[in-house]
């Protein structure tokens, strides 16, 4: 390269930069991810015996069991913040996640109480899901309003319609046909996180393996541009809501395992938050076209552990919120201040 | 201001040995600079030849490397930062302009350093004052606007009129325009032209970094030119052979600029499109047109005259009213541009940062963007392969300077982000290419090579249709040139019936008084035209 100004100068050095940018993005937050780990087998060790020299040593946070339960508890934010990554990359937001989440888990236990039908309870809250999330896209594709307006609407809206499907009461099954998702393993793995992580490899293919994956990320870059070269923007916008929806249907189905119930006012409450961290602290840039399923993944742990390590180390529910708060825009504001200087946040 | 003058007068800046490092890459060696009180410098170079560079070193934007020297009125000075600057009396109007579109003009000009009320109205914008002390300045430099209107309801170039009064009220002493013709029509670079030429008489020092020769020639008193960050001369403008400038830049000869060695006359036959009556909700007005096989058709005409919106019309970026499209004598219904990139019609925008590039995506996946649902495994699976190889022959083949195809597009320069936004379009086999200003923000070298790749299509038998402000290209490149106004073809030259496309011609059709409502009789009636070529 024989140019050699200030603008093709910086532009070398971004290169240098850039190509490794999708490494840097995807490995962003797994030193963040390692070093809570470490530091809550140090302080959960001290909470223990109020001895450093011993805390390793005595650290109840890096065992097998705890690990477990960290992954099962991340799995469910893990799968709505995989469809909430399919919706930021193009630009957009999905705030009706938690809502819709709500609605499939009644929809699947009140499916699996109905005689002779239970069997259609999965595939039942699923369509469900995947159904409003439809209707979130097609406002967003066809009418063109603004993602926010619409999925605040249909927060509310759905969250609304989760209450009216069991009449305003929590519906059990204590005989629910799918459970085991819930509560079983295979291969001493829980169905919970088999199941997150196959979510996550199977939106990676989608992204980065797919036609559909390579307009995703054009639409999030320029939806003018994508149009222009061919992309049917909302064909793409209408199919990322529906993954959003189809994979809170999902969500709904795990969390009814889980509990063997579900209530339509109090489940899922404010689980798009956690998905939209997630998704942010994954590095996906707010403003689309640029961001990883996998950051998701690490986003989505990084909350679960330091959910786990605060209650293991015994600080009271009300810290717990705020030191999550600070450490979430800690370390968005780490990566910033790492990546400045790149084309985009 | 006479030559002898400029030698004789104390220069009001002076840089000197100016290096600048970044890295182990150096993007300017011992370059030196000098402007002179009541002198238009232009500073000339092809992109990445350090010209940014030298003038955010000035702008107090980036520092340059130890043993850099910068005077102003002989005192050394350290430019700290762009405050610093600023108190120099060193103005940047920058390409993009740096207003705020929601206040008001005089509250741009006095951005910064507003006028308080007294006493008690302490901490109050006094909005009448800086009104009253801002209207002075516009009246000087003949705006049309007064200072209480909004930014956001001016043109590009009355918003860069601001800019200028801005700079000239905060009492600069050098002003540095990067390239501010840019975005305007000829009449308005006109009018700029002669604001220019008031500052300077008033004793400004102009540093005018510009890719068109004419106006460099018309403008400047004397040229510096940068080549690869080093300095190569300062000549006075008065009396160079533009030759010469163009061979100090590249540092070889470009003896033919233009490329028109296909022959579309001999070679015309048949018509790949055919556009009819196209009209949308005011802006164009009934335009036809007839491509041919090898042939390059150019678009002249203003800012506005509804060039961008016919071709997007074509392309069914935009909807039209009425109109039909047909391609090699079949009528196509082209509602979207996907439509009409299966017809075999391919836009290339104007406004390829916004419009056109994904600048976070890499090279390749720019390139392949369009193709990549034809190469496919199975219709969906991409095709890496098939997309390493096309991006691989695309960079070679438009001689893209880029260390590999994963490089992201936001990097590269405007020459070599132009050639991949190309390279996607052709990749897509197209029958028919519109170009809208192909050559915008494009250094010299790329230009000379885009202008070679059209020659090459034509040969090869596309139609390519070039919409583009500077006459020059349109003369050098185009078999035929239509020339609208107000949203209709006013006329066309070129071609074995019309008259010959000069400059002169050009204009005669431009400049015509606008109608009343109604066909043109003045030049070639287009449709008349139409009929005979099909």
């Amino acid at each position: 390269m024989t140019a050699s100004s200030g603008n093709d100068l910086s532009g070398t050095f971004k290169k240098y930069q850039t190509s490794l940018m999708p490494l840097i993005h995807t490995m962003g937050m797994l030193p963040v991810l390692l070093i809570l780990c470490l530091m809550f087998q140090l302080f959960t060790g001290y909470a223990e015996t109020a001895d450093f020299s011993n805390a390793w040593a005595s650290g109840r946070f890096l065992s097998w069991q705890n690990l477990s339960i960290i992954a099962q508890q991340a799995s469910i934010n893990t799968v709505l913040g995989a469809g909430m990554t399919f919706v930021i990359l193009t630009g957009g937001i999905d705030l009706s996640v938690g809502s819709i989440l709500a609605a499939s888990a009644m929809v699947a236990v009140s499916t699996s109480l109905l005689p002779g039908l239970s069997f259609m309870a999965v595939p039942a809250a699923l369509a469900g899901g995947l159904a409003l999330g439809l209707c979130n896209g097609g406002l967003i594709a066809f009418l063109k309003l603004p993602p926010f307006i619409v999925t605040l609407g249909s927060m509310t809206a759905v969250r609304g319609l989760a209450r009216l499907l069991g009449n305003d009461t929590t519906v059990f099954n204590s005989d629910l046909p799918f459970a085991f998702i819930g509560n079983g393993s295979i291969f001493n793995i829980p169905w919970l996180v088999v199941i997150a992580f196959a979510t996550v490899v199977i939106s990676w293919a989608l992204l980065r393996r797919t036609v559909l994956g390579l307009h995703i990320y054009a639409v999030g870059g320029s939806p003018d541009a994508a149009r222009l070269s061919g992309i049917r923007v909302p064909f793409v916008l209408l199919f990322v809501y529906g993954v959003s929806g189809l994979l809170a249907g999902l969500g709904g189905v795990m969390s009814a395992a889980r509990l063997y119930a579900a209530n339509g006012l109090q489940l899922g409450q404010s689980y798009e938050l956690d998905a939209i961290a997630a998704v942010i602290l994954g590095g996906t840039s707010f403003v689309g076209g640029v961001g990883s399923i996998w950051g998701t993944l690490i986003g989505a742990l990084i909350i679960s552990v330091l959910t786990n390590g605060l209650v293991l180390t015994g600080v009271s529910d009300i810290w717990q919120f705020i030191i999550k708060g600070f450490v979430i825009i800690g370390a968005v504001a780490l990566d910033r201040y790492r990546l400045r200087g790149s084309a985009r946040t | 201001m006479s030559e002898i003058e400029i030698r004789s007068a104390a220069p009001i800046l002076e840089m000197r040995n100016i290096s600048k490092t970044f890295g182990k890459l150096k993007a300017l060696r011992n370059v030196q600079f000098g402007i002179v009180k009541g002198e238009v410098h232009a500073l000339m170079g092809e992109n990445g030849a350090g010209k940014s560079t030298l003038m955010k070193i000035l702008a107090g934007a980036i520092r340059p490397d130890a043993g850099s020297e910068i005077l102003i009125d002989g005192h050394p000075v350290a430019m700290a930062g762009p405050m610093a600057a600023k108190e120099l009396g060193v103005a940047v109007i920058y390409q993009e302009l740096s207003l705020s579109p929601n206040l008001t003009v005089a509250e741009n000009i006095y951005l910064g350093r507003e006028i308080q009320g007294k006493g008690l109205a302490t901490g109050w914008l006094d909005r009448m004052a800086m009104i009253k002390g801002s209207a002075d300045v516009l009246q000087r430099l003949g705006a049309s606007f007064t200072a209480d209107a909004t930014v956001c309801d001016l043109t590009l170039a009355e918003r860069q009129l601001v800019e200028i009064a801005r700079a000239v009220h905060s009492n600069s002493k050098i002003l540095i325009m990067d390239e501010p013709t840019t975005t305007l029509t000829e009449r308005e670079t006109e009018r700029l032209f002669t604001i220019i030429r008031t500052l300077r008489a008033e004793g400004l020092a102009i540093v005018y970094i510009s890719h068109r020769m004419e106006e460099v020639y018309e403008l400047s008193d004397r040229v510096t030119v940068l080549r690869d960050g080093t300095y190569v001369g300062t000549l006075e403008t008065h009396g160079i052979n533009p030759g010469a400038i163009v061979q100090m830049m590249v540092g070889r000869d470009i003896s033919s600029f233009y490329k028109k060695n296909h022959d579309a006359h001999q070679l015309r036959g048949r018509s790949i499109l055919s556009v009819k009556g196209m009209s949308d909700t005011g802006r164009v007005k009934d335009c036809s047109l007839e491509l041919h096989e090898n042939e390059v058709l150019g678009i002249a005409g203003l800012v506005g005259a509804g060039r961008t919106e016919l071709a997007r019309l074509i392309y069914g970026a935009d909807k039209s009213i009425c109109g039909s499209v047909a391609v090699d004598g079949v009528a196509t219904r082209i509602a979207t541009p996907l439509d009409a990139i299966r017809a075999g019609i391919l836009y290339l925008t104007e406004d390829r940062k916004e419009l056109g590039l994904f600048l976070d995506m890499s090279i390749g996946e720019n390139i392949n963007v369009g193709v990549a649902a034809r190469d496919a495994h199975l219709g969906w699976l991409l095709n890496f392969a098939k997309g390493r190889e096309r991006s691989g022959q695309a960079i070679k083949e438009l001689n893209i300077k880029a260390s590999s195809a994963k490089v992201l597009v936001g990097s590269l320069s405007g020459g070599n982000q132009q050639k991949v936004l190309l390279s996607r379009l052709l990749e897509l086999n197209p029958r028919v290419l519109i170009l809208d200003e192909p050559t915008r923000g494009v250094d010299i070298g790329a230009k000379s090579e885009i202008y070679r790749l059209i020659d090459d299509l034509a040969k090869k038998g596309i139609g390519v249709i070039v919409i583009s402000s500077e006459l020059p290209e349109l003369i050098g490149i185009c078999d035929r040139v239509l020339v609208m106004r107000e949203g209709r073809i006013a006329g066309e030259l070129g071609g074995p019936v019309n008259a010959a496309i000069n400059q002169h011609n050009i204009a005669a059709i431009l400049t015509a008084a606008p109608e009343c409502d109604g066909p043109e009789p003045r030049f070639a009636q287009n449709t008349q035209q139409e009929s005979r070529a099909s």
